[in-house]
């Protein structure tokens, strides 16, 4: 291989260079696109993991009110040090894929109610205990509680029975879920000795790191945990989160080697970053979304005609362009998008149409009086000026909308869900059984677009226990277009995960799971020499 | 009882009384926001049963005035409770905070009040010539900056274009006092920055009036060199209003610069405050609000001392 080529080769398996350019720089030397993405992906595989040092990121999303109680974790910080420190049944991998942890073999019976959960042998938690299933079960029931005001007790409420005998976890739903043990990856659900009950926040679980030193809002220090049980994991002797949610100072952070890797990239300096020497970029199509959500059972929004005429007024590729710099994707009026297992992408794509919008507009018979939109700086990054381009979008179809910016602080427990137009966002569910439960069953607590709907309910419902994922699929598909067509959700846009990270740091596997590697990135990466 | 003596100890009595005042103000104060703490804790899943649970368990049913001197009580003793958002000793959470908010003033002190008075002479000995315009000229634009503007100045400057300083200034236990200190330079330099054209102002305008006094002429009249007659017979009779807006400045070092704290990341009080304003963690918020009222108090007391202490007619009553 000649030398140019082993340079170039070197420098994008460090993320240094795009594949793309990778690909055409290659094509330049005579070389197949074919051969150099063959190329490529053995030089990434051939990167051999490098132990020791510290690594160090840099986070936004930390406050210091966070606890190190796992079922109280609601912001990145919290998350990614739930994934530091924690282990749970299963994770759930980059390719949408269950990955074994604590938990080293499931099976369920045939309608799914029952399932059984082989606990890893021999798996030590940092004070030396062994991971038992009793302590499984206890984690688990600990968040049934609702005392624990767990973020997962939705998620553990559909359990009826759990009980543990030998090495074995057996969990008994109330009715048949096919997805449950995607749910048990959820980051709530840290298993801990004897669950935790004594002493949520003590920080002790079976994770690749332990708990040095936790200061929230301020920095969380670990070291690697010698008797974990994956060596695929752990490879930085001490890792450790800068909160740091000021974005200049954060880039500044990463700019000046303080920290190796951060979150939440401004997209408005994404392209100037890019050229800033040793940092790359990484950026990976997630299934958080960002909305406006109208409620069904209030008027003006309880007339399906309006409703529609505003899905169809507002400018899905301007959002994308000016909102998210580019790294996103058009929504389509559903909380699912190709991230998650089961996607049907033959719902035609929902465009901006201003004479259709004015059409049905006109057709819902509202009195043209202002309809007012709520939003805040907070709601998502950039939620005032994407309502702005809403108001101007529908402004074209004939229809006033009027922004009113509300203050950050009280925006959730004043506007969203109480109001009946706002922005908000979701940050997506590993798969869509949980997006719907959450969100928009009928009786779900957080349906915040008042939707209810009986045969997207029993779809719902069917679809959970059905094993057969052509069918299942089929199901999931139906759901969509009545959400699309019927639903009170404008979702124009799903964000990217985007971050950046220094070229010293090995070992970068994008993830759409969550941010960050799905939280795994201080424990998955290592520093290059 | 000398009577100089007579009037601190009125001052400081004084003090006393309005921090008690303070101390009640800001107890009614969160007790008027609507709902109650165990509302807050449970947020809005809250069941009626577990309200009751909660407000048992935190005493929320004995009447205001009683959980008040509790509150107080434990504050005289010491004891500031447990946050209420993750459980942790506000105590000596507000300690470690405490400490770091005034190594961060006493660092931005320690050089912005001797230059401040320093320039403000040097701008009323050349008044009205280059010196003084170029010395009010600079610090006045660099006062009128916001806060986070000069910060992101400095930070892109020394740590992108110059890279002697590092962008995020936490500061740990542990660290040595040579780490601390090299953290906390770009947050020094910005609130110096800041506070120093206040001060300079000040001072100019101080020596500027007493410098139309006769005295001042006679001075000039023996032949006393023009800084001599500024530091030995202007300056003394210009300290009181000095002092006090110095001191408004040292008060500013510590209450004012949570803006500051947040674009470096520097762990100090004011970013404890605002996350748990955030998040209604009432104890936290009442107790960070009664250590900066008492900072507050404190240091105009102190100013008020000095210029008594400075004032030759307070001094010697007739």
């Amino acid at each position: 291989m000649n030398a140019e080529l082993d340079y170039m080769l070197k420098r994008a398996a460090r993320g240094l260079m795009s594949r793309r350019e990778f690909v055409g720089r290659a094509s330049a030397l005579g070389i197949t696109a074919a051969t150099a993405n063959m190329l490529l992906s053995s030089a990434a595989r051939a990167q051999e993991a490098v132990k020791g040092g510290t690594l160090r990121a840099g986070m936004a999303g930390g406050e210091s009110t966070n606890s190190l109680d796992p079922a109280l974790a609601a912001s990145e910080v919290p998350f990614m040090v739930n994934m530091t420190w924690g282990e749970m049944l299963v994770d759930v991998n980059a390719k949408g894929e269950i990955d074994y942890r604590i938990a080293e073999e499931i099976s369920a019976n045939a309608d799914a109610t029952e399932w059984k959960f082989k606990i890893r042998a021999g798996v030590e938690f940092h004070d030396g205990k062994t991971v038992t299933a009793e302590d499984v079960v206890a984690t688990l029931k600990r968040h049934t509680d609702e005392k624990s005001q767990s973020g997962a007790l939705g998620i553990v409420q559909g359990i009826s029975e759990m009980t543990a005998e030998g090495d074995m976890v057996t969990l008994k739903l109330a009715s048949g879920n096919a997805d449950l043990p995607f749910l048990m990856a959820d980051y709530h659900l840290v298993i801990q000795p004897g669950g935790g009950v004594d002493n949520p926040a003590a920080g002790i679980g079976a994770g690749p790191y332990k708990v040095v030193a936790n200061e929230p809002g301020v920095r969380h220090v670990f070291e690697r945990n010698p008797n974990y049980f994956d060596s695929t994991m752990g490879h930085a002797d001490s890792v450790e989160i800068l909160v740091i949610n000021d974005n200049t100072a954060r880039t500044a952070a990463l700019q000046a080697g303080q920290v190796h890797m951060i979150n939440r990239v401004d997209p408005k300096i994404i392209e100037l970053l890019k050229g800033a020497p040793g940092i790359s970029i990484e950026h990976v199509a997630g299934r958080g979304h960002y909305v406006f959500i109208m409620h069904c059972d209030k008027a003006p929004f309880d007339n399906k005609d309006l409703r529609n005429a505003l899905k169809l007024a507002i400018n899905r590729q301007e959002m994308v362009d000016k909102i998210l710099g580019g790294y996103g994707s058009r929504g389509n009026d559903f909380p699912i998008n190709a991230a998650y297992p089961l996607f049907d992408d033959s719902i035609p794509q929902r465009e901006y149409d201003a004479a259709a919008a004015a059409e049905l507009y006109k057709a819902s018979g509202h009195d043209g009086s202002p309809i007012i939109l709520r939003t805040a700086p907070g709601a998502f990054p950039g939620a005032v000026e994407a309502a702005q381009l809403f108001q101007q979008s529908a402004a074209a179809a004939g229809i006033p909308l009027e922004v009113k910016v509300e203050p950050d602080d009280g925006y959730w427990s004043n506007v969203w869900n109480v109001e009946p137009f706002c922005a908000s966002y979701w940050g997506g569910r590993p798969v869509q059984d949980q997006m719907y439960s959450t969100a928009y069953l009928s009786t779900a607590d957080w349906n915040d677009t008042k939707f209810k709907n009986a045969r997207f309910d029993e779809l719902l419902v069917a679809a959970r226990a059905e094993l057969d994922a052509e069918k299942r699929k089929g199901m999931y598909s139906e759901m969509a277009n009545i959400l699309r067509d019927e639903g009170g959700l404008i979702c124009p846009m799903f964000n990217d995960f985007v971050e950046a990270k220094r070229e010293e740091v090995g070992g970068w596997q994008p993830d759409p799971n969550g941010e960050l590697m799905n939280g795994r990135a201080l424990a998955k990466c290592w520093l290059n020499a | 009882m000398h009577p100089i003596l007579k009037l601190v100890v009125q001052r400081i009595a004084l003090g006393l009384l309005l921090l008690l005042a303070v101390s009640l103000l800001i107890f009614l104060g969160t007790e008027a926001l609507p709902g109650d703490v165990a509302q807050a804790i449970l947020g809005q899943s809250a069941t009626p049963e577990a309200l009751a649970n909660l407000r048992e368990s935190l005493g929320l049913n004995q009447p205001s005035y009683v959980r008040y001197f509790q509150w107080l009580g434990g504050i005289l003793t010491g004891d500031f409770g447990v946050a209420l958002t993750n459980g942790q000793d506000i105590g000596q959470a507000i300690g470690q905070r405490l400490g770091n908010t005034l190594f961060l003033a006493t660092c931005a002190a320690v050089i912005s009040v001797p230059l401040a008075i320093l320039l403000g002479l040097v701008a009323a000995r050349y008044n009205g010539r280059w010196p003084d315009k170029v010395i009010s000229g600079v610090t006045l634009s660099t006062i009128s900056l916001p806060e986070f503007v000069a910060a992101y100045f400095v930070i892109f400057l020394l740590t992108q274009v110059i890279p002697i300083f590092q962008p995020v200034a936490m500061v740990f236990p542990g660290m040595s006092f040579w780490d601390r200190l090299q953290a906390v330079a770009l947050p020094v330099i910005v609130l110096v920055l800041v506070v120093l054209a206040h001060m300079m102002r000040m001072t100019r305008a101080a020596i500027l009036n007493v410098m139309q006094s006769a005295y001042i002429e006679t001075a000039e009249l023996k032949g006393l060199s023009p800084m001599r007659v500024i530091w030995q017979h202007a300056f003394p009779n210009a300290i009181a209003p000095i002092v006090s807006v110095v001191v408004l400045n040292l008060a500013y070092l510590v209450v004012g610069v949570v803006v500051v704290e947040v674009v470096f990341g520097y762990n100090a009080l004011g970013q404890y405050l605002v996350d748990h304003v955030a998040k209604r963690d009432l104890p936290v918020v009442q107790a960070v609000g009664l250590i900066f009222a008492a900072v507050y108090i404190g240091l105009n007391i102190l100013a008020d001392v000095i210029a008594i202490v400075a004032n030759p007619r307070l001094r010697h009553p007739k």
